[in-house]
């Protein structure tokens, strides 16, 4: 039997806002436990919400980036259960009326491009942060409360259940990522909790057009997870109904340690939120000239960047890496502009540049390296003053100190060595020196010539001109 | 009379007068409180008497002026109970707005007055820390929620007071305990610091002597406030001396509000106040406002809704009162059941059942509905009439005790109030008479912002009248050990 799967997405990313949502605390990480607090995001009794403006814009602005229509009318609901995290024991969210609805994100799949509608952007409060002694909630005898994060602006992104696979899942849940982080909203970081991530999946018939019992994962921390959660959570659900049973509605943990679902709690227990509309809050009017104004805010995504790239001149595979890198995208824009060709600049970025900031664990914008100092060090290489090699070998200076290759270069007297009668000198003493491979290279053994060159390029330290070696080498062994 | 039986505009002129000083003022207060307090119960927290004479200072007259705060408006480093065992050893970590506004011209706070957990109730009698007595009758209740406060007023041991209207809670006590009291339009005065019970209907409000006291301090909290959300934007209300003419104006009498269930003798009272308006040159009509017979059940599914949402954040988890349990949920659960009392939890229990899967349409949204539509029929009565009247309560202030046993009783004594909340207006409720020495009030409603309005029908009414000048007999009331 086959079957197809179906898959929602549901993410929650935490805004880069100055202040937290409601009250004009501080949105700040790594600060002492209760710090950041006020009798707003505290619930303490008589206190009350005032929405940070800067929230909703961006909101707005993801919505926009998701192709939601915006709600002209948004009504914020209170979400109510018991949590000792939860301040005022509800949550300040939407319901009905979300600010985007209807929305939709192309990504790229084995199949081809493919839609993925988006059904929601709303915007809600966090939770504070439990802490147990211990560091587990079971057997532990005193657990803490850190109300740092209570109030920090959240946005919750769900996606209709149009994912077919664990690696369109991946896809889309990266693809999320990069708007956020490009529209500046969101810093993406699963791994930090500054973005979750939720999927509720089901199987069903292959041609079947009702949808199957879902499940709802939960804990999905890394992309890595949400790959092997799925999987996992698909394979066990055909199992079942291969088997002639019926897989149970409910909420499902991922065990990142042992890598499968367990049962958290059955729909049943689900809770009932008890929405109702916020009475503290007033409905939240956003006008035509709001929404404008932030849609003409809204940078080049990756989805343009991707296609501009591929039209000067990269790979698919070059322009998306490119594309859906921020600071590299930019750079590399920038670069662009001094130094008109992008092909060697990518090339430059993507391998010897990408791997200087790996060794060093940095975005390119937390190095000294600018666009024009990399345009400089280009030009050099076209210019014929340096090799490629001795390109390479400053680059880590450049990265760290910012220096000019220029000065470098001069300084150090490492320009390219094009001197005819100097060259023929050093080949001289080479083959002198080198009378074996000599010989065996008449023997024909191809790979002793580049030994030879190899020994040229020691002897003038990199200066020399690889073609020009190879040219006077060729004539010097006839 | 004493000192303590005068109003903030008369003892001001007084002190302006240098005939009497702001300290005689003060202790004139406390000599009340010392005196009638033990019996009365107007308090929940009293600040030390030297402490409040010290407050006064010479260049600021409203210093020597003592004012009673409702023990749900946060006053900082005060205890702030609500009348309930579960913030029993709560102390206030910030001022509320208003309380910010009395600051600036330095008010002198004598205490914390006594409620209604809560606020819920009518009759002061559901306060964990006892019920506090009608100074007029010490048998009787001084209405609820803000009886504290009324009673503090109408006995002088503050010269005004604070309170917090939700379904009549300022305007029924100051009914009962023969003062003014003011429901402002919904969003005039800020919340900020004011116990939610249910934030569509709260608002704060001046319980005072008289009308011209009532505007004074009216003046003094209304405003736009950023930390409320739902405070609006608008020019606020200033004082200016009443004039009281009122000639020509429009009184609707709602034909809803004197029908079964009001007490003859109350209705009598109401009577009389129309011929005094005609006598004034008002025109009056009865006018029928239909849908506000649903205003009692329409108000018993939205208020406990907000509420019981409102009232979650007391588990124990951060302040208050806190029980002990095995895991954080029992902790919160049974922090919950010991900390509340009966009417605190019958309406927490309404208001989750209202708001349950499979119940919000049914009453939560239908109540909706029906507050449009009870709003819609103010709207239509205030394009023929310049206000509205009916009684405040539709009986006398009641014997303590005597529902207590039938909540469904309780919640009728706010039939004539809840409407007005529901439909966000302002209402005055002013001394219009006396029965049997209890005092009976008249309630005033105008259209949204028509508090300058009010004022002046009131203060009409109150100068052709006696009733505002009577005092209860304290020093007649039996205090035996």
């Amino acid at each position: 039997m086959e079957y197809e799967v179906n898959i929602g997405i549901e993410i929650h990313a935490e805004l880069l806002t100055k202040s937290k949502v409601f009250c004009s605390c501080p949105v700040q990480f790594g600060a002492p436990p209760n710090t950041l607090t006020c009798p707003v995001c505290l619930g303490l009794p008589g206190a009350l919400p005032v929405l940070n403006k800067k929230a909703v814009e961006y909101a707005i602005l993801t919505a926009l980036a998701l192709n939601c229509k915006i709600n002209r009318n948004a009504i914020f609901h209170r979400k109510n259960y018991f949590y000792p995290d939860l301040p005022k024991n509800y949550q300040i969210s939407q319901y009905d009326t979300p600010i985007g609805i209807q929305g939709y994100l192309e990504i790229e799949t084995a199949n081809g491009r493919k839609r993925i509608r988006i059904r929601r952007v709303h915007l809600e409060e966090d939770t504070g942060k439990l802490i147990h002694s211990g560091g587990r909630i079971t057997g532990s005898d005193m657990s803490f409360v850190d109300f740092n994060r209570s109030g920090v602006p959240l946005l919750e992104i769900v996606s209709e259940p149009d994912i077919s696979s664990p690696e369109e899942a991946k896809e889309y849940l990266i693809n999320v990522r990069d708007i956020l982080v490009f529209l500046g909203v969101c810093d993406g970081k699963m791994e930090e909790g500054s973005m979750r991530c939720e999927a509720n999946v089901s199987i069903r018939k292959k041609g079947s057009d009702k949808l199957g019992t879902k499940t709802e994962l939960k804990n999905i921390n890394s992309f890595r997870a949400v790959e092997r959660a799925l999987q996992y959570e698909i394979e066990r659900q055909i199992e079942i109904v291969s088997k002639g049973k019926e897989v149970v509605q409910e909420t499902r943990h991922w065990d990142e340690k042992n890598e499968k679902t367990i049962s958290m709690r059955s729909k049943e227990e689900a809770h009932d939120y008890r929405y109702f509309p916020e009475p503290d809050l007033v409905p939240l009017e956003i006008d035509d000239a709001w929404i404008e104004n932030l849609r003409s805010q809204i940078p080049e995504l990756p989805e343009e960047k991707y296609e501009r790239y591929k039209t000067l001149g990269l790979t698919p595979y070059e322009a998306k890496l490119l594309a859906h890198d921020l600071e590299l995208s930019i750079f590399f824009d920038k670069a662009v502009k001094l130094y008109n060709n992008p092909k060697n600049i990518a090339n430059w970025l993507l391998v010897d540049v990408t791997k200087e900031l790996k060794d060093r664990n940095k975005v390119i914008t937390q190095t000294l390296l600018t666009p024009e100092i990399m345009v400089e060090l280009l030009l050099l290489i076209d210019e014929g003053k340096i090799s490629g090699r001795i390109a390479k070998d400053i680059l880590p200076e450049l990265i760290d100190k910012g220096s000019s290759p220029e000065k470098i270069i001069e300084e150090r007297n490492l320009t390219q060595i094009t001197d005819t009668s100097a060259l023929l000198s050093v080949i001289e003493q080479v083959l002198k020196e080198n009378a074996g491979v000599v010989e065996e290279y008449r023997k024909g053994k191809e790979k002793s010539f580049m030994f030879l060159v190899g020994q040229v390029m020691k002897l003038t330290k990199g200066k020399a001109n690889p073609k020009l070696v190879n040219e006077l080498l060729k004539k010097a062994l006839g | 009379m004493e000192l303590a039986d005068l109003t903030a505009h008369e003892l001001l002129e007084l002190i302006s007068k240098k005939e009497v000083s702001p300290q005689e003022v003060v202790k004139s207060c406390i000599d009340r409180i010392e005196k009638y307090e033990p019996k009365i119960k107007a308090y929940l927290f009293i600040r030390n008497p030297e402490e409040i004479i010290n407050s006064v200072k010479e260049d600021e007259p409203y210093s020597a002026i003592p004012i009673a705060i409702k023990d749900n408006i946060l006053v900082k480093g005060l205890p702030n109970t609500c009348a309930s065992k579960i913030l029993a050893n709560f102390i206030a970590p910030y001022n509320a707005t208003v309380i910010e506004r009395l600051n600036k011209k330095s008010l002198n706070i004598i205490g914390k007055t006594n409620l209604d957990e809560f606020a819920m109730g009518s009759s002061t009698e559901n306060s964990a820390f006892g019920p506090t007595r009608n100074p007029w009758d010490i048998e009787r209740v001084p209405g609820g929620s803000s009886g504290g406060s009324a009673a503090s007023v109408a006995m002088g041991s503050a010269i005004w007071a604070l309170g917090s209207d939700t379904g009549g809670s300022i305007r029924q006590p100051a009914s009962f305990c023969g003062v003014v009291g003011l429901k402002p339009t919904y969003g005039t005065v800020s919340r900020y610091g004011l116990v939610a019970f249910a934030s569509s209907l709260d608002q704060i409000g001046p319980i005072t002597k008289d009308v011209t006291d009532c505007a004074l301090l009216y003046s003094f909290i209304n405003g736009y406030d950023p930390n409320d959300s739902t405070s609006l934007n608008i020019e606020p209300y200033r004082y200016s001396p009443l004039k009281g003419d009122i000639k020509g104006i429009k009184i609707g009498l709602i034909r809803e509000l004197l029908g079964e269930g009001v007490d003859p003798s109350v209705k009598k009272c109401i009577e009389d106040s129309v011929k005094i308006f005609e006598d004034l040159g008002a025109i009056i009509e009865e006018v029928s406002l239909p849908y506000i017979s649903y205003s009692v059940p329409t108000y018993y599914i939205l208020a406990p809704a907000e509420a019981s949402s409102n009232l979650a954040r007391f588990d124990g988890v951060r302040y208050g009162f806190r029980a002990s349990g095995k895991t954080a949920e029992e902790m919160m659960s049974n922090t919950r059941g010991e900390g509340f009392g009966p009417e605190v939890k019958r309406r927490i229990m309404l208001g989750t059942y209202v708001l349950s899967a499979g119940y919000y349409e049914a009453f939560y949204l239908k109540a909706l509905k029906f507050r449009n539509l009870i709003a819609s029929d103010f709207r239509k009565a205030f394009e023929r009439f310049d206000v509205l009247i009916s009684p405040t309560s539709p009986t006398l202030p009641f014997k303590l005790g005597e529902k207590v046993e039938n909540p469904l009783e309780m919640y009728l004594a706010d039939i004539c109030t809840i409407p007005i909340n529901l439909a966000g207006l302002p209402a005055i409720s002013i001394p219009s008479g006396f029965v049997n020495n209890l005092p009976v009030g008249l309630q005033i409603i105008g259209p949204v912002f028509s508090e300058a309005k009010l004022f002046e029908v009131a203060y009409a009414f109150e100068q052709a009248t006696p009733f505002h000048k009577r005092r209860p007999q304290l020093g007649g009331i039996s205090y035996g050990v």
